[in-house]
């Protein structure tokens, strides 16, 4: 089942992208569709199935090369049910939506077919993703690493007569490849220290990473905690994490279902599943955990603060993508890798259904992209904003507090922001703020969007210059009155919607509510917990270590396998379940003793948000700008998103740019080429015109220069002969 | 003291001799002229017999006429080589020789001879063997320079061949009485035993002034001035013949002389060897370039290829057997590959004609692939042969030569090969280019005889065909080079 949940999309895209022209486009795209609807009901049935043992199905042996041996193999765990539902989910879901939404599309010339095309890109992606998350080892996460880049980068730049959507392709290209040679210099130093990339030995090795020295530019570090950061590295560039985020903005070039499958629902989070995969390794990394919780945390502060005064929607929502992915960072970071996965679970519900709405929206407007232009929409598209509302009440954290009971993200983020409490303070803090902004600006979005007077401006905008964010086409609409979208675009709303109203809830207990569920359900130990809830609140380290002690002889004689490491007190095998908590890690338990003001903080944070928002664009619509006009450097150093792009312009694109000018036109241009075609075009000739003189055709000469040949060689001879 | 066993080491030869005094008397006697085509055909034939007699001879070599002559593997690897490419231009040219008035009976017989010379020449054991076999051969090749006599170019490149080539004999045997002098021997074996830690400076003025003698054989640059002229004015069927067999037979003796006679100093001829090797393949290339005629052109190129094999032999000069085996051996490689290759191009140079005149200017190729695509692709995969391109058969025999260079610690010699032979992939591609992408011009005739096509076609399958396994010349050359290097 899972070789078939694997390679179904593959089927999907190799049919769809290369067979079309055989049985047609409409034919491949229904194919690739069904293929991944086939693989996502396969998923639930993993999902819901699976009883937390991990098991691995070896497809066939992929390299082998002296001691390095890698498999192409599934690794079937928690962590890979949990991937495999939000993949093929959002996939299949996004597959249907796209019927509609590509259906008609200006940036193509009458009679070309790109749809083929774009589903079997899509139905690729989702292999790739399946790839990433299934494998047993980190040559295969790599390989899927870098082709959901590639997917990516195909999508993005779907468009490829938009400049705009070329250069975003390459950006995310060119910046994920910061983060990937990280990650490959990681992989690199786990098989120089562990002489293995197969998961199973990297975990079991963990211990031993945490007290081995490693050399690397020039000074030593602690193996554990170069590795982490090293591979944290990448997962800053798959995960748009701070430095490394510029290029996600930029991705929303693409068209709008490739925003919600790749740039906010599944590749995105790689970063965060690659995290939560190693957590055997940064259980044994301080330092580097330490440096993840602050990094997401000012992530998800950044990103918010920018995604206050975005004017295009689909920014806004890139932006809160980027924030939401710092919470899972921070999650990870603090050690409860579960809630980690909670909130990528949940989030991935309801930011494919904003983006997926946002589609609707923007198919509803003819390519209108600017909030500004919005206003009063939701009299003509009721269900589309009836689905934002949802995906809004899900991302600001809607519920009742003290209780479980609320949308998706209101269980996920608390969670998160509980969890951050007892970790790092600034993360907390960071989160809370980050959170209000968050319900600032996503309320913002609904009111510009669907409440107030419509603003939309009666225009010729296809004939606009620089408009060019259109994806789906309606020339010739003699009214611009916008207009529902077609069912196939509003039941993945609706499915979606489903989720982002209920996945919290049902899925709390197992993800973060009950620490043995959490335990079994992740395939961990369970007497460790009882022992551990034994100790109380407030359990000191010392006591976590007891509990671990205890622990070890309760499986001491179940785990023969494992006999070495239940002799040392207060050590649980790592690599056992999906994911590794060190019995030190007592933050999932404490998390849930926080006191009540830190459980109030994230709503209370929402409501100051959902209030600020009222205020500004429903009772007095002046205010925004009169506060820019008031804070110009602010609002300006915000809205050019900290000025990133500008720094990295000069710090780096330019230098680089100037680089490859000089080389080209000095190195290549002046010294390769100048000296090739020197010495083709001048040396060489001058000689051959020489040698044709020197035949001149008389024979006094020919004899003059066998003498002088001889003279010569004699002449050496004597030379050094004589010495 | 000369007995049966002498007479029969040296049988072939003999059977040659008298095959060539045979074929004068029947001719003079019968129809003259008109016995031509036959008597070409009963030639080569014989050639092709002979090959075959010497090619299953036992292994071992054997001396003969108090060790005037030796009969060893590598002599008899030459001996093949040499009388199969003599039999192979003899078939491609003799329907050229036909048409174009120069059926003359004396042509087989003085090929005839000067095969005679050449096996004499790399069964050589002593000064005068060598001397006598070159000197036959010599003579004969420069009467069938001048076979048009009536061709002023013709008569003119036999002049220029035999005056230059007098002044070379003469060199040589000045070398040959200074070795003479100094060792008080001519037999090479005597001169390799008086050769001990203090070679006297006479002697290896000897030395240099035989190489030199030999290497305007193989014109080797600077003794390679007559090549050009010789090759264009003499009638194409003598190019052709004076690019193959000559050639080998003077690289084989080169080896023969610098191994039995004076295998003791290596660093001394092997120095003379290289710098000729290096003059040779810089000058080849770079004079090409500005060659128009297609004969000239593959003059200068047989000048560049010549000092590629003097890189092998080069490269022999290391101290180390084993290295020097594998010297000897890349250079007998590297010539069986340039003969295939040079007959393959001549055999296509002999039918360019316009209007039923023989055309050698290479501008005459323009467009030629759109009239006769196949006969054009046969020529580029000579070109790129010839250029080295791999995975041709020429890229092998320039690799074999390159390692045996950098096996011997004489990396900057592979270097300037490598570089020499990126110039002289200019003219080749050009050939290539003329005939793909020339502009519109007017197209050459391309008539050709069957022996001609067939030869075409078969070396330049080879090219291709031959990668596998070098058509079992690698043992065949190892063999010959380990019985010359011992």
């Amino acid at each position: 089942m899972e070789t078939l949940i694997l390679l179904a999309p593959l089927v999907g895209a190799v049919i769809c992208g290369f067979g079309w022209r055989a049985i047609g486009e409409t034919t491949g795209q229904v194919i690739a569709t069904v293929l991944v609807f086939v693989a996502a009901c396969l998923s639930w049935i993993v999902f819901l199935t699976h009883d937390g043992v991990t098991e691995t199905v070896t497809l066939l042996r992929w390299i082998e090369s002296g001691s390095m041996a890698a498999d192409w193999a599934i690794r079937v765990d928690r962590l890979t049910a949990i991937m495999l539902v939000v993949v093929n989910s959002v996939s299949a879901l996004v597959h249907l939506y796209s019927f509609g939404y590509m259906a008609h599309d200006d940036n193509w010339r009458t009679g070309e077919h790109y749809k083929a095309r774009f589903f079997a890109y899509l139905s690729f992606f989702t292999f790739t993703m399946l790839m990433l998350v299934t494998s047993d080892n980190l040559v295969q996460m790599f390989f899927g690493w870098e082709g959901v880049g590639v997917a990516s980068y195909l999508l993005i730049g779907f468009y490829y007569r938009k400049a705009t959507a070329n250069a975003a392709a390459i950006k995310a290209f060119v910046v994920n490849r910061v983060g990937d040679f990280g990650f490959a210099l990681g992989i690199f130093a786990l098989f120089y220290l562990t002489d293995s990339v197969r998961f199973d030995d990297i975990f079991a090795a963990a211990p031993r990473l945490a007290v081995t020295e490693l050399r690397f530019l020039w000074a030593d570090w602690n193996a554990a905690n170069l590795i982490g950061v090293l591979l944290f590295i990448g997962a800053m560039g798959k995960s748009a994490q701070l430095i490394l985020h510029t290029w996600l903005p930029d991705a929303m070039e693409g068209p709008t279902p490739v925003s919600a499958l790749i740039h906010a629902a599944t590749m995105v989070t790689a970063g965060v599943f690659l995290v939560c995969r190693m957590s055997p390794l940064y259980e044994y990394a301080p330092d580097a955990t330490a440096f993840i919780t602050v990094l997401g945390a000012a992530t998800a502060f950044f990103a918010a603060t920018v995604g206050l005064v975005q004017n295009d929607i689909k920014r806004v929502i890139a932006y809160s993508t980027c924030s939401q992915l710092g919470y899972m960072f921070v999650a990870a970071g603090v050690g409860v890798y579960s809630v980690a996965m909670f909130h990528l679970f949940t989030h991935a519900f309801f930011k494919a259904m904003l983006f997926l709405g946002a589609g609707s929206v923007i198919h509803a407007t003819h390519h209108e992209q600017d909030m500004r232009n919005y206003g009063g929409l939701r009299r003509h598209i009721p269900l589309t904003f009836w689905a934002m509302m949802v995906g809004t009440l899900a991302i600001t954290g809607v519920g009742i507090p003290l209780t479980h009971i609320g949308f998706a993200g209101f269980l996920s983020k608390d969670a998160v922001i509980e969890s951050a409490y007892v970790g790092s303070s600034f993360a907390f803090w960071a989160l809370v703020v980050a959170a209000c902004f968050t319900s600032f600006y996503s309320w913002r979005l609904m009111f510009m969007t669907f409440f107030g007077e419509p603003r939309a401006k009666v225009h010729g905008h296809h004939d606009r210059p620089g408009h060019g964010h259109g994806d789906d086409g309606h020339d010739g609409h003699a009214d611009h009155t916008p207009h529902e979208s077609p069912a196939v675009m509003l039941v993945p709303l609706a499915v979606l919607g489903l989720g982002a109203v209920f996945s919290g809830m049902i899925w709390y207990d197992v993800f973060f509510g009950k620490e043995d569920a959490v335990r079994s359900w992740f395939g961990l130990p369970v007497a460790e917990a009882h022992a551990d809830a034994g100790a109380g609140h407030g359990a000191t380290a010392a006591a976590g270590a007891e509990a671990g002690h205890g622990t070890a002889h309760a499986h001491g004689a179940a785990e023969a396998a494992h006999g070495d490491a239940a002799g040392v007190p207060g050590l649980t095998v790592p690599g056992q379940g999906a994911i590794f908590m060190h019995p030190d890690n007592t933050v999932l338990h404490e998390a849930h003793y926080v006191p009540t003001w830190v459980k109030l903080a994230p709503f209370v944070a929402m409501l100051i948000g959902l209030a600020v928002a009222f205020q500004f664009y429903i009772r007095r619509p002046d205010w925004p700008e009169r506060l820019a006009a008031n804070q110009r450097p602010l609002y300006l150093f915000l809205l050019n998103k900290w000025y990133f792009d500008e720094i990295y312009d000069v710090l780096f694109v330019r230098p680089a740019r100037w680089l490859g000018d000089a080389l080209w036109r000095q190195g290549d241009g002046a010294v390769i080429d100048g000296g090739i075609n020197g010495l083709a075009m001048g040396v060489v000739p001058w000689l051959t015109r020489l040698a044709g003189r020197a035949q001149s055709g008389y024979v006094f000469h020919y004899a003059f220069a066998m003498v002088v040949g001889i003279v010569i060689l004699i002449t050496w001879m004597s030379l050094s002969a004589g010495n | 003291m000369t007995g049966t066993a002498d007479l029969l080491i040296l049988l072939p030869e003999l059977v040659l001799a008298v095959f060539a005094m045979a074929a004068l008397l029947a001719a003079v006697y019968t129809e003259k002229d008109g016995l031509t085509p036959l008597l070409i055909w009963a030639t080569a034939g014989m050639f092709l017999l002979v090959a075959f007699w010497i090619g299953v001879q036992p292994a071992g070599a054997r001396a003969a006429f108090g060790g005037m002559v030796v009969d060893d593997a590598f002599a008899r690897f030459a001996k093949v080589t040499i009388l199969l490419s003599a039999a192979a231009v003899l078939m491609m040219s003799q329907d050229y020789l036909i048409r174009r008035g120069l059926g003359r009976f004396e042509y087989p017989v003085l090929i005839t001879l000067a095969v005679v010379g050449m096996m004499l020449m790399v069964s050589a054991a002593d000064l005068m063997t060598l001397y006598v076999g070159l000197e036959l051969m010599s003579l004969s090749l420069y009467v069938v320079a001048a076979l048009r006599r009536d061709s002023v170019k013709s008569t003119e490149a036999g002049l220029k061949y035999f005056v230059l080539g007098a002044l070379s004999s003469g060199i040589l045997l000045y070398g040959a009485s200074l070795t003479y002098g100094y060792a008080g021997t001519t037999s090479f074996a005597g001169i390799l035993s008086t050769l001990d830690a203090e070679v006297p400076l006479g002697l290896l003025f000897g030395l240099v002034f035989m190489l030199a003698g030999l290497a305007f054989k193989v014109s080797a640059a600077p003794f390679h001035m007559w090549t050009p002229d010789v090759y264009e004015g003499a009638p194409t069927p003598v190019t052709a013949f004076f690019a193959t067999a000559p050639k080998v037979a003077a690289m084989a003796l080169m080896a023969r002389l610098a191994f039995d006679a004076f295998g003791a100093i290596p660093g001394d001829w092997g120095q003379v060897v290289a710098a000729l090797a290096v003059a040779s393949m810089f000058l080849g290339a770079i004079a090409a370039i500005g060659q128009r005629d297609i004969k000239r052109l593959m003059a200068y190129s047989s000048i560049a290829h010549m000092g590629f094999a003097l890189m092998g032999l080069a490269a022999a000069a290391a101290g180390d057997p084993r290295v020097a085996a594998a010297g000897v051996q890349a250079t007998l490689i590297y010539m069986a590959i340039y003969v295939v290759m040079n007959i393959g191009t001549f055999a296509f140079v002999l039918s360019m004609e316009r209007d039923g005149r023989p055309v050698t200017d290479i501008a005459g190729l323009n467009q030629f692939a759109s009239r006769e695509p196949t006969k054009a692709l046969c020529l580029l995969l000579l070109m790129f042969s010839l250029a080295g391109v791999p995975p041709l058969l020429g890229f092998f025999g320039k690799f074999a030569v390159l390692k045996a260079a950098v096996d011997a610690g004489m990396a900057w010699l592979a270097v300037a090969g490598a570089i020499a032979s990126v110039i002289g992939a200019f003219y080749y591609l050009r050939i290539v280019y003329f005939m793909y992408f020339g502009r519109e011009a007017e197209v050459l005739d391309s008539r050709m005889a069957p022996a001609q096509w067939l030869t075409l076609t078969l070396a330049s399958a080879a090219m291709l065909a031959g990668i596998l396994n070098l058509f079992g010349v690698e043992p065949l050359a190892a063999m010959a080079a380990d019985s010359l290097v011992r």
